[in-house]
């Protein structure tokens, strides 16, 4: 198996496996960042959103192979003391029902305000119905990401 | 504020080691009587034989154990405050602990039927009130005052004619040494500080950071993950097993066939996904293929039934239907739906020779041990259970199916192990929600009154679809409610409010019918019938008339019902579990289909714990059942679920939501539950609503498959209205 050295958080980590290795795995199962979740494996949920160069990616589709010096962030990464205004925002709304699909929905939104700082309404919208959340936390979800950008 | 999973068991050993101080036991199982007792450093034993625990270190930190699985209904956020209020302890000073399973010290460690919090009220506010009562005991001894000259707040003692004050923690060794008393009297509600306030979960920080919490995210060295191949079809089984190319997948440790599984076992979750797709696994027929149009034709056939079983009766409903001036008949039909919470099946079970150890999400850890130690013919004083947080629920994981393969895999690989469900494996995987016909015949006389009711409900697999004792019965003097039932390979269980799911969708659209025949506005209509139900009951009335008329008129009014131009309203309203909720739907007409665009809610779920969580479930509920109506569906070929996953099956997403208000009745009952109550009444009021705006008249659901959404003729499971 291929070594592949990633840049994840700020950090190199060493690799080794297949290179069609989806990127949800080698976090979950080789590097203990389990903030990242599996909820349908082909792209269709969002639970499994990473930042690739800034950008919000499905890792259970994106192979450890394609992923070469750009530069990952995980949930684990978003801020240093777990203080980013989205995770903030979502204290304060408070959001999570089962809290599984959040990681997933915090990291849209923060590639969205990342891009866009004061977003719409139909921009969070459209950006964050790639995120199911099955609890049905919709509502919040959106309050929040409204309340960080006009904090940021 | 933190949170901790442990064993109840292993928590108490450190705790009183470390910190010293109040360690209260309440009998779970007769708080009346509460034969409290009282632990400290050198008394741990002494916990043995009781029930829930909170424990007041020196420091002032008070640690409470909440029983229950925390699935997203906030339970281990809204048990502590209800401990707490009656303590009047400092919130911020709280640590929750998740306990573990332990028969001996709680009961029903369950997480459904929303019946937590109504099982637990009295029991958890005597756990607070008991030991804040001795608490004031000790700080009156020491300052040789009298008791009721003390008062209590945010964590201290206080003697206000002298301005004395002291802490908990403080007080924690001293209170220890005292009797416990009994019968110590609650709060007067009007002083409560934190119940019905919005306060907010205990666990956001961790989710907010992705901590492992769930339990995909155990991890225990040496463990082996593993995947179950599954027949693909219900109706059939193994046949052969061909896995010399899965086994030679580097990285794979087993591959094992046992019942009709083949098991995948590796290091490493994709080793293990590209080993399954190299097995090659022959099938063959083991009881009926049926496809869905089987069931369009099946459920034809037992809507005619002579073999119906009878549900209630009341009057004569022949004589009723022959003098009737007007008979009103329609049909409604659901389609099999998966729970599909976001957190696919799993669990990690390590079976040794001394016992057996289960981790994972369970919302009856009781259950799922007896179930292993059926199983495994291990005594159950042998096998520990943790509960992890729960992605999701929905009925899903009070099954014990997926812990039984975890630890039935364990026993055979004799190593720990993590079984994990694809999203393709827990869609395909069974225990649905079944898919139910009903049929509702209404006879009205020359006024337009309903004198004669029908429902005939047939399912597959459905147990008794209808809910007999309900409203409208009670309110219709000839009465008949009865079933049929087909049974089938294809496996169902309880989904989000079993049963009512749909037939509050179905029932409510109905009485909309009638209402219609009848020529009365549908909230009139419906409060003419309450009033009937209790003016003049037929039979028993199991459903509280006051709290249903409480919730259908606040919400008329929230709603402004019957005054707004240009918006189609619909009203639903429902009784289940133990709570009552109303709901009105705005829809408009936007390029010739309808939009939801507004829901109101008015519950009344007796007292309401915390008002963020209560706000949640009850927004939650209604996404989860306006989505459901909409767009869900699990359709079957020769036995064959065709939906596996999120791309051809449909969950509702942010930009499908309607703005949502909720509105709580306050009347002073005590909690009644709010888990599932707000999900029934939407599709009603939605399919109502619809109606009123267009016209047209939704019979089945998902609403999505109707001309009036994609312009195509209604397809077999439509129903024209044969009256
Ligand atoms: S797990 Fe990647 S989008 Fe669902
Ligand atoms: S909070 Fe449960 S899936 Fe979103």
């Amino acid at each position: 198996m291929p070594l592949y050295k990633l840049q994840i958080n700020g950090q190199t980590h060493e690799v080794d496996v297949d290179a069609d290795t989806p990127l949800l795995w080698v976090l979950r199962d080789n590097l203990n960042l389990v903030g990242t979740k599996y909820g349908c494996g082909v792209a269709q949920c969002g639970a499994c959103t990473v930042h690739f160069n800034g950008s919000a990616t499905r890792s259970c589709v994106l192979p450890v192979s394609a992923i070469g010096n750009s530069k990952i962030t995980t949930i684990e990464g978003l801020s240093v003391n777990g203080d980013h205004p989205l995770q903030q925002a979502w204290d304060e709304v408070d959001v999570a029902q089962c809290g599984y699909c959040q990681a997933g929905q915090i990291m849209s939104a923060a590639a969205l305000l990342q891009q866009k700082p004061k977003p719409t309404m139909e921009e969070i919208d459209r950006t964050m119905q790639g995120n199911i959340c099955r609890c049905g936390a919709y509502h919040r979800i959106r309050e929040a990401i409204k309340l960080a950008s006009t904090k940021a | 504020m933190s949170t901790v999973n442990k064993s109840r068991r292993a928590f108490l050993r450190t705790s009183l080691l470390t910190t010293g101080g109040l360690m209260l036991g309440v009998n779970w199982l007769s708080a009346e009587a509460a034969p409290a007792i009282i632990g400290n450093a050198s008394g741990a034993a002494s916990g043995l034989g009781f029930n829930s625990f909170l424990s007041i270190a020196t420091d002032g930190t008070i640690t409470i154990f909440s029983p229950n699985p925390e699935l997203g209904q906030n339970i281990l956020t809204s048990f502590p405050m209800i401990v707490a209020e009656e303590l009047d302890a400092d919130w911020k000073k709280v640590k929750v602990v998740q306990a573990a399973l332990d028969t001996k010290a709680f009961d029903r460690q369950v997480t459904g039927g929303s019946g937590a919090v109504p099982h637990s009220w009295k029991l958890l506010r005597n756990a607070g009130a008991t030991a804040r009562h001795m608490l004031v005991q000790a700080a009156a001894q020491k300052w040789g005052v009298a008791v009721d000259e003390c008062t209590t707040g945010e964590g201290f003692v206080v003697h206000s004619k002298t301005g004395r004050k002291l802490g908990y923690g403080e007080l924690a060794e001293d209170a220890a040494k005292l009797p416990v008393p009994k019968d110590v009297p609650l709060k007067d509600r009007k002083d409560f500080k934190l119940i019905g306030k919005a306060v907010k979960n205990v666990a956001n920080k961790d989710i907010t950071t992705g901590k492992p919490l769930f339990g995909l995210d155990f991890h225990r060295d040496g463990m082996v993950l593993a995947m179950l191949q599954r027949p693909p079809a219900f109706g059939t089984k193994i046949k052969s097993v061909d896995d010399a190319a899965a086994k030679a997948v580097p990285g794979i440790t087993h591959v094992v066939r046992f019942g009709n599984n083949v098991a995948v076992v590796g290091k490493s979750t994709w080793a293990i996904i590209k080993a399954r797709r190299l097995l090659n696994v022959a099938y063959e027929k083991d009881g009926a293929l049926e496809s869905s149009e089987d069931h369009d034709r099946l459920f034809k056939t037992l809507l005619d039934s002579d073999k119906a079983t009878v549900r209630r009766k009341d009057g004569d409903v022949a004589t009723a239907f022959s003098t009737a001036a007007k008979v009103v008949r329609a049909e409604y039909q659901c389609p099999f739906i998966a729970h599909s919470p976001m957190e696919p099946m799993n669990f990690f079970a390590h079976v040794r020779e001394d016992g057996v150890e289960l981790v994972g999400p369970t919302q009856t850890p009781g259950a799922a041990r007896t179930a292993v130690s059926k199983l495994l013919n291990v005594p159950e004083e042998k096998i520990t259970v943790e509960m992890t947080r729960l992605g999701g629920g929905f009925g899903r994981r009070l099954k014990t199916d997926y812990v039984t393969e975890a630890a039935e895999l364990s026993s055979i690989i004799k190593a720990p192990v993590k079984l994990i469900w694809s999203r393709e494996d827990d869609m395909t995987g069974g225990s649905y929600r079944p898919a139910v016909r009903y049929r509702f015949e209404a006879a009205l006389d020359a006024s337009g009154n309903m004198i004669g009711y029908k429902l005939r409900g047939v399912g597959i697999n459905s147990g008794n679809p209808t809910r007999e004792d309900n409203f409208p019965s009670g309110a219709v003097p000839h009465l008949l409610i009865d079933s049929v039932e087909h049974a089938s390979p294809i496996t169902t269980g309880a989904w989000r409010a079993p049963i009512t799911n749909f037939l509050a969708f179905a029932e409510q659209s109905f009485l909309d019918e009638v209402a219609q025949a009848a020529k009365k506005d549908p909230i009139v209509f419906r409060l003419e019938l309450l009033e009937k139900a209790k003016t003049a009951p037929v039979g028993a009335i199991k459903y509280d008339i006051d709290r249903m008329i409480g919730v259908t008129k606040l919400v008329a009014e929230k709603s402004a019902w019957g005054t707004k131009k240009g918006v189609g309203q619909g009203f639903s309203v429902y009784f289940s579990h133990r709570s009552y909720v109303a709901q009105v739907a705005d829809v408009v007409m936007q390029n010739g289909k309808p939009v939801v665009k507004k829901i109101y809610a008015a519950s009344d779920c007796g007292q309401v714990v915390n008002l963020s969580g209560a706000r949640q479930q009850v927004m939650g509920g209604i996404v989860d059942g306006l989505g459901h109506a909409m767009y869900s569906k699990l359709t079957f070929k020769d036995g064959a679920p065709q939906e596996n996953n999120f791309g051809s099956y449909r969950l509702i997403r942010m930009t499908e939501i309607p703005e949502i208000e909720t509105y709580f009745v306050d009347n002073g009952i005590d909690p009644t539950g709010l888990g599932e109550p707000a999900l029934p009444p939407t599709g009603g009021a939605v399919g109502n609503a619809i109606f009123k705006a267009s016209g047209q008249r939704l019979r089945s659901q998902p609403f999505v498959d109707d001309a009036i959404f994609n312009g195509k003729p209604a397809g077999v499971n439509k129903t024209a209205r044969p009256a």
